[in-house]
């Protein structure tokens, strides 16, 4: 099946055309195995600078296992192997010689429930500086202020920076992961269901957020949540799984265009809650 | 059950709705033309006060669709339709008001007879009424074929209003006294042919739902 990619046609209003935008990740021709079981096959994507991509598709399309291989997070699975090429800034990740600690820090990521350290929210947020080998006390104390307001936490965490990150509110928590994260001042976030484990106001707040960290980010998000995905990205990709239970790529395109006029009829059918 | 069956029936409930207010619009054009004929000066007030229900269906269909939109969250073809028959019941409201235009102007010509027997005039609201039930026969049945094919009808139209203008100059510069009852005609014609315009907007709606392009017709 031949996934469509080609479109970076979008009328003037809401949406900022791919023309405008830079591509900052290009998955090439990429399948990925457990072992023998091939996860997903030969999928052809961009991810343009400064937009927010969205991946959508049915449980088990292989969205996490493609998310997660943006950034080589398929290496700690035991068995798990890549074919094809993922380009970050024209180079390819998967090269001979590539430091994984480093694409790692240039690609972050927040995952499906938020996962703070059992510390405070400052070491929280220090902690992946602290790695990188970071000593100063006082520029530590302003990137651990200026990710917790990019988070969007400052103004709830700034009295008692000592508190446990484990204290806060589940939208807070999450935050704080967010914050964790773009303390190392990562390049592209991965986000894996970002807003799954939060109730609706909390995940509105991450949503507007995400709107704002994509001013400074590229960002890759997997949703469940078609909405969502409407809501947040600039450009939606849908995944589906083969008869060999295998995640291709159905459609790629402007988000605005995807949700109001898909080409294919398998996306109308999953975005209208016909199928899947 | 189907998937979605709660937004499948309350579409196709909808959907019900728009073609009754067509018919009832275009049944009251019919109406206030062939009370014009006939002078019938109770069955113009009749087509007045009718107007309101006319309008009260659209707001009506307005707010289900607006309730469907918020609770089942419709995407792509779902989402078309809804923004079309939000777009169709404005439209046909304002077809029910050239209706109670006619209507009204039938009242002001008071107990004045005709200037002569309305000919073009009932050809001229019989396309357009055809027109009318046509598109919006595409438009339940989702036929961009049909709806790209309507909107030429349209040319039938202008050229009847274009003759009945002409005859009625004609009849103005003969006789200035007959300017009032002409001046009165004209604009009973006209307000047909602003029907048989928007009966394009709602062929170029049907296209819409269909496609998804957003087309100009005629």
């Amino acid at each position: 099946m031949q996934p469509e990619t080609a479109v970076v046609k979008v009328s003037a209003g809401a949406q900022p055309a791919a023309a405008e935008a830079d591509t900052k990740m290009l998955i090439n021709g990429v399948s990925v195995y457990y072992k023998a079981f091939r996860a997903i096959k030969e999928i052809d994507l961009p991810v343009y600078e400064n937009r927010v991509t969205a991946f959508i598709g049915p449980s088990g399309c292989g969205k996490s296992t493609l998310l997660r291989s943006l950034n080589r997070m398929n290496d700690l699975i035991p068995g798990a192997r890549l074919e094809g090429e993922v380009l970050l800034d024209g180079e390819n990740i998967y090269a001979p010689g590539q430091d994984v600690v480093d694409i790692r820090r240039r690609v972050g990521m927040v995952f499906q429930r938020p996962n703070p350290f059992p510390m405070s929210v400052y070491d929280n947020v220090a902690f992946g500086l602290r790695l990188l080998g970071l000593r100063k006390k006082s520029v530590m104390d302003e990137i651990v202020e200026r990710s917790l307001r990019a988070a969007a936490l400052w103004e709830h965490v700034k009295d008692n920076l000592g508190q446990s990150g484990m204290a806060l509110s589940g939208g807070q928590q999450q935050r704080l992961c967010i914050a964790r994260a773009i303390a190392v001042e990562p390049e592209v976030i991965l986000m894996d269901e970002p807003t799954s484990a939060l109730d609706p106001v909390a995940t509105l707040t991450i949503e507007d957020l995400i709107q704002t960290l994509k001013e400074k980010f590229t960002i890759v998000i997997v949703t469940h949540n078609m909405q969502q995905a409407a809501r947040v990205s600039d450009f939606t990709a849908f995944l589906s799984m083969d008869d060999d239970r295998a995640g291709y790529l159905v459609e790629y395109g402007p988000t605005m265009e995807l949700f109001t006029n898909p080409r294919k009829k398998l996306t109308e059918d999953y975005i209208t809650g016909r199928f899947g | 059950m189907p998937r979605r069956k709660v937004l499948e029936d309350e579409l196709k409930s909808l959907m019900g709705d728009i073609m009754r207010l067509g018919e009832k619009v275009n049944q009251a054009m019919l109406d206030a033309i062939e009370a014009l004929k006939k002078r019938d000066i109770a069955e113009a007030e009749r087509i007045i006060a009718a107007d309101k229900e006319i309008n009260a269906l659209r707001f009506e269909i307005e707010r289900t669709a607006l309730v469907v939109i918020a609770t089942q969250q419709p995407l792509a073809h779902d989402l078309r339709i809804l923004a079309s028959i939000l777009d169709i019941a404005g439209e046909l409201e304002r077809m029910g008001d050239y209706a109670k235009g006619v209507a009204k102007i039938n009242i002001l010509m008071g107990d004045k007879p005709l200037l002569k027997p309305l000919i073009d005039l009932p050809r001229m609201v019989e396309i357009a009424t055809n027109m009318l039930k046509d598109a919006l026969t595409a438009f339940s049945n989702d036929d961009a074929e049909a709806a790209r094919s309507i909107p030429q009808r349209d040319d039938e139209v202008d050229a009847l209003y274009n003759q009945i203008y002409r005859e009625l100059i004609t009849f103005m510069i003969q006789d200035p006294k007959t300017i009032d009852q002409a001046n009165y005609l004209l604009w009973a014609a006209h307000n047909v042919e602003r029907l048989a315009d928007r009966v394009t907007n709602i062929c170029e709606r049907t296209v819409f739902d269909a496609t998804g392009e957003i087309v100009e017709l005629a």
